[in-house]
C-alpha cells in the first residue's frame, strides 16, 4: 500500500439555511482555502474527485457547476461520484495508489435545505415497492431504533446520553449549527417525534460543504508538519431492503472495519458518521473499540448534517486532530443509505 | 502500476422500452452476461463500481443503493460514478483503476440507463433561477456547434447523413441494436425532417433502455481468459460556461487523446489504432471527434467519412457496432464504446467484427462538450 495522507481539511460552517448563496457559492471558498492550505495549486493536483447529488439540488448535473466554480483550465483528471465526499476520497486513494499522480482534491457539497429532506430520501428507495410508501427518513430510522430496543442491546437513556452529548460537544465546533447543554433526565421527558425517536435524538437539516487535500509519500511530510497518514480505508453495502438485514447491528461496518485495520483497535478519537442517535450505539458495537476513544468530539452528526458532505467531514475532523498533534490515531467513518445500509471506515494515524 | 485486462462483457437488448425487465432486471441481464463470458460467479466478484447519468432520468436518487442486490453486491465495495454523458466511459475507467491501483483482482463494472421510466429531454431542462436554461435538451445544445464546424470545415452538407446511413448499417449486424432499420437509404435520412438545424431526424440517437457491464481482472487472473488488455485510460474535464473555450474541437478531448495515446505507445493514432468506437450521438459528431482525437488534420474530418474510410471495410472503421446512433441507453452508452473497443481486439464481435483489429480506443464525452473518458485495448498483451 502506497504512504497516502490527508494534508489539508476545510469546511463551510454548517448553517440551517443558506438562502442567500447557491451550492457553488458555499463551495468555492472552502475549496479555495483547501487548496491555499495544502500550497498546491489546482493546475499541480494530479486528481480532482467529487461528490454531490442532484436531488437535493432539484436539477440534473448539480456537480458541472461545482467544475466551473473551482476553474478547471486547464482542463484536469476529474470524476465525480454520486455519494458522499468519503466514497470520492475512497476514488481518489485507489487512484493514488497506482503511483504515477502524488496530489488529489476531495470536494463535495449539499444543499439540504433546498427541499423537505426527510420526504427528498424517500426517493432513494427501491422504487418499485418502497418509495411509492414515501417512508420519510426519520420513520426509517424510528423502525431501526425500535428493533434495537427490542433486542434490548441498548436503551432510550443512552440514545439521549449520545445526544446530550453531542450537542455539547457541538458548542465548541464553530461549524455546527446544533448545540446546547442538556440533562439526559429532562431530554427523556419529551414527547416522541416518531416513536421511539425523540427530537433530540435526529439529526438538524444544514447546509455545507467540505474539501480535503490528499497527498502521498514524501511529498506530504514537505508540505505538513504532521500528515494524517491513511493506514486502511474500506467500504461494504448492505441489501437494501429493511426487512432482509438484522438493523440492530452494523455488519458492513464491522467488515469495512475489519479490512481497514480498525476494528477491535485502540484509538485516541473516533469520528463516526451517526445521523441518529441510535445509531452511534450501533457502530460502535460494530467497531468493538479497544480503549476508551473519545467519540465525536465535534459533535458530529448531530451537530450539523450537511448531506453528500457530513461524511467527508468525519474524516476531515479526525485527520485534524491528528494534524494538529492532539490525537495519534483516529477512526473515521461514513455512512449512506437507510439505516447504515452502506459504511466506510478510515484509519488514520500521525508518523 | 498493474496490469488489468477485459475478461467479461455483457450487455442487453436495447430497446425503446424494456417493460420486460425492472431496473434491476436490467442491469442483471447484463451483469449476468459479463460473469457468463468471463467464466466467474457473483461470489468471484470483488468490488462493484456502478455509473449511470443524471439520477432523475428515472426518478430515483443514488440508485447504487436499490441495486445493491441486484449486482451482487452486499458484503462488498459498492462505487457509483456520474459523470454525465461520458458516465460508462469514466466508469470503467474507475473500475480500470481499482485492479491498476493493485487493490482488487476481479471487479464488475455496470452501467444503465432506463429511460423509459421517465422524459431525459425535460429532465435534462428544468428552470433554475438565474441559470441558463437548457430547455430543448442535448439536440438544441448541439446544433450551433455543428453548424459552427461546418462553417469552418467548409463540409459538405450531405455528411453528416452519410456518417448516419453507415451507422444504422453497422446496427443490422449487431444482434443487441436497438434501432435497426432494414433497406434504409442516404435519400430516406436526407428526407426525414430537421429537428434542430442541421439536424434531421434520423441522424439523432433514439432514447433506449439498456445496460452493459464488464468484468476487468488483474495479470494473473486475466492472463487466463483471452483478454483484452488495457493499454491506457484517461478522462479530462473542463469547464462549461468559460469565456473563449472552443466548443467545437475542445482541449478537453485533445489533452485526453493525448494522455491515452501516451499511455499506450501510440504514436501515430491514425496507422496505430485498428479502429474506434466513439461517442456520436448526432451523426455529425463521427468528423468532429475524429479532428478532436488526432486522427486527421483539423477541417479535413469529413473527407475520412466521405472517402469511406470510417466504414466497417474501411481503413479505419468507426462505430462498428452501430454507435450511439442506434443505441443509447445514456448512462450505458459509454460503457458500450469502451465494450465493443475490447470485444474487436479479443476478435468477439461477430457480424461486425472488424477483420485483424489489434487495437482498438473507446470514446465517451458528456456534459457541454467538457467531460472527456478514453480507453485504448489491445488482445496483445504489453
Amino acid at each position: 500500500m502506497r504512504d497516502v495522507a490527508v494534508v489539508s481539511f476545510v469546511q463551510a460552517p454548517s448553517v440551517r439555511r443558506d438562502p442567500a448563496r447557491n451550492e457553488v457559492e458555499i463551495l468555492m471558498p472552502v475549496v479555495s482555502a483547501a487548496l491555499e492550505q495544502s500550497g498546491i495549486p489546482l493546475r499541480d493536483i494530479g486528481f480532482t474527485v467529487s461528490g454531490s447529488c442532484d436531488y437535493l439540488a432539484g436539477q440534473p448535473f448539480a456537480f458541472v457547476m461545482g467544475l466551473d466554480a473551482i476553474g478547471a483550465w486547464p482542463p484536469i483528471e476529474e470524476s465525480h461520484v454520486e455519494m458522499d465526499g468519503a466514497w470520492a476520497l475512497y476514488e481518489a486513494w485507489i487512484r493514488l495508489q497506482e503511483g504515477d499522480i502524488d496530489s488529489a482534491l476531495i470536494y463535495c457539497f449539499g444543499k439540504s435545505s433546498m427541499g423537505e429532506l426527510p420526504e427528498v430520501m424517500s426517493m432513494q428507495l427501491d422504487p418499485y415497492y418502497l418509495t411509492p410508501l414515501w417512508p420519510d427518513a426519520i420513520s426509517m430510522a424510528a423502525l431501526q431504533a425500535r428493533a434495537m430496543l427490542d433486542f434490548g442491546s441498548h436503551d432510550e437513556r443512552e440514545m439521549a446520553s449520545v445526544a446530550a452529548r453531542s450537542r455539547r460537544d457541538a458548542a465548541s465546533n464553530p461549524n455546527a449549527h446544533l448545540s446546547g447543554d442538556f440533562d439526559v433526565d429532562v431530554l427523556l421527558k419529551e414527547p416522541y417525534l416518531v416513536s421511539p425517536l425523540r427530537k433530540h435524538d435526529c439529526p438538524p437539516i444544514s447546509d455545507g460543504a467540505a474539501a480535503i487535500v490528499l497527498v502521498a509519500g514524501d511529498k506530504a511530510r514537505e508540505i505538513c508538519e504532521r500528515p494524517a497518514w491513511i493506514r486502511g480505508i474500506d467500504h461494504r453495502v448492505e441489501a437494501h431492503q429493511l426487512g432482509s438485514r438484522d438493523l440492530t447491528v452494523s455488519s458492513s461496518t464491522a467488515l469495512a472495519a475489519e479490512q481497514a485495520g480498525g476494528r477491535g483497535g485502540a484509538f485516541d478519537v473516533v469520528e463516526l458518521h451517526a445521523p441518529f442517535t441510535h445509531q452511534e450505539l450501533i457502530l460502535l458495537d460494530a467497531l468493538s473499540l479497544s480503549n476508551g476513544a473519545r467519540v465525536n468530539p465535534s459533535g458530529g452528526a448531530l451537530g450539523a448534517n450537511p448531506m453528500m458532505a457530513a461524511g467527508l467531514i468525519r474524516i476531515g475532523e479526525a485527520a485534524q486532530r491528528i494534524m494538529d498533534g492532539s490525537a495519534a490515531r483516529a477512526l473515521a467513518h461514513a455512512t449512506s443509505g437507510p439505516c447504515l445500509q452502506q459504511n466506510l471506515v478510515c484509519v488514520l494515524e500521525g508518523e | 502500476m498493474e496490469l488489468c485486462g477485459v475478461i467479461g462483457i455483457g450487455q442487453t437488448k436495447h430497446d425503446t422500452a424494456r417493460t420486460d425487465v425492472s431496473i434491476a432486471g436490467l442491469v442483471r441481464e447484463a451483469a449476468l452476461r459479463a460473469l457468463e463470458d468471463a467464466g466467474l460467479t457473483w461470489s468471484d466478484i470483488e468490488a462493484v463500481v456502478l455509473g449511470k447519468a443524471p439520477d432523475m432520468f428515472e426518478g430515483m436518487m443514488m440508485p447504487e443503493l436499490y441495486l445493491a442486490d441486484a449486482l451482487g453486491a452486499v458484503g462488498k465495495p459498492l462505487l457509483r460514478v456520474h459523470t454525465a454523458g461520458s458516465v460508462g466511459g469514466s466508469t470503467a475507467v474507475v473500475a480500470a483503476h481499482h485492479v491498476q491501483s493493485g487493490r482488487f483482482k476481479r471487479v464488475l463494472t455496470v452501467a444503465y440507463e432506463k429511460q423509459s421510466e421517465s422524459n431525459a429531454m425535460w429532465a435534462l431542462a428544468p428552470k433554475i433561477p438565474f441559470q441558463q436554461p437548457i430547455v430543448a435538451g442535448a439536440g438544441g445544445y448541439f446544433a450551433p456547434h455543428i453548424r459552427e464546424y461546418i462553417r469552418r470545415s467548409g463540409a459538405p452538407s450531405d455528411i453528416g447523413i452519410k456518417v448516419a446511413l453507415k451507422d444504422r448499417l453497422n446496427a443490422l449486424k449487431n444482434p443487441f441494436a436497438h434501432l435497426r432499420m432494414e433497406g434504409i437509404t442516404l435519400e430516406q435520412v436526407a428526407a426525414s425532417p430537421v429537428l434542430w438545424d442541421p439536424i434531421r431526424f434520423l441522424e439523432c440517437c433514439p432514447s433506449s433502455d439498456g445496460a452493459c457491464a464488464m468484468v476487468l481482472a488483474s495479470e494473473d487472473v486475466a492472463t487466463r481468459n483471452e483478454p483484452a488488455w488495457v493499454l491506457g485510460t484517461a478522462v479530462r474535464s473542463e469547464p462549461l460556461g468559460m469565456a473563449g473555450r472552443d466548443e467545437i474541437n475542445p482541449r478537453a478531448g485533445r489533452d485526453c487523446a493525448e494522455a491515452v495515446y501516451a499511455q499506450a505507445g501510440i504514436k501515430d493514432p491514425r496507422n496505430d489504432i485498428d479502429c474506434v468506437e466513439m461517442y456520436v450521438p448526432f451523426s455529425w459528431y463521427e468528423p468532429m471527434w475524429l479532428e478532436n482525437l488526432g486522427f486527421t488534420e483539423i477541417g479535413t474530418g469529413w473527407r475520412l467519412t466521405e472517402d469511406g474510410v470510417t466504414a466497417l471495410d474501411g481503413d479505419l472503421p468507426v462505430n462498428m457496432s452501430g454507435g450511439v446512433l442506434s443505441s443509447n441507453p445514456i448512462g450505458a452508452s459509454g460503457m458500450l464504446r469502451f465494450a465493443e473497443a475490447a470485444l474487436q481486439v479479443r476478435g468477439r464481435a461477430g457480424e461486425h467484427q472488424v477483420d485483424g483489429a489489434r487495437i482498438g480506443l473507446g470514446h465517451a464525452y458528456g456534459g457541454g462538450s467538457q467531460f472527456f473518458a478514453m480507453w485504448v485495448v489491445s488482445g496483445e498483451k504489453p
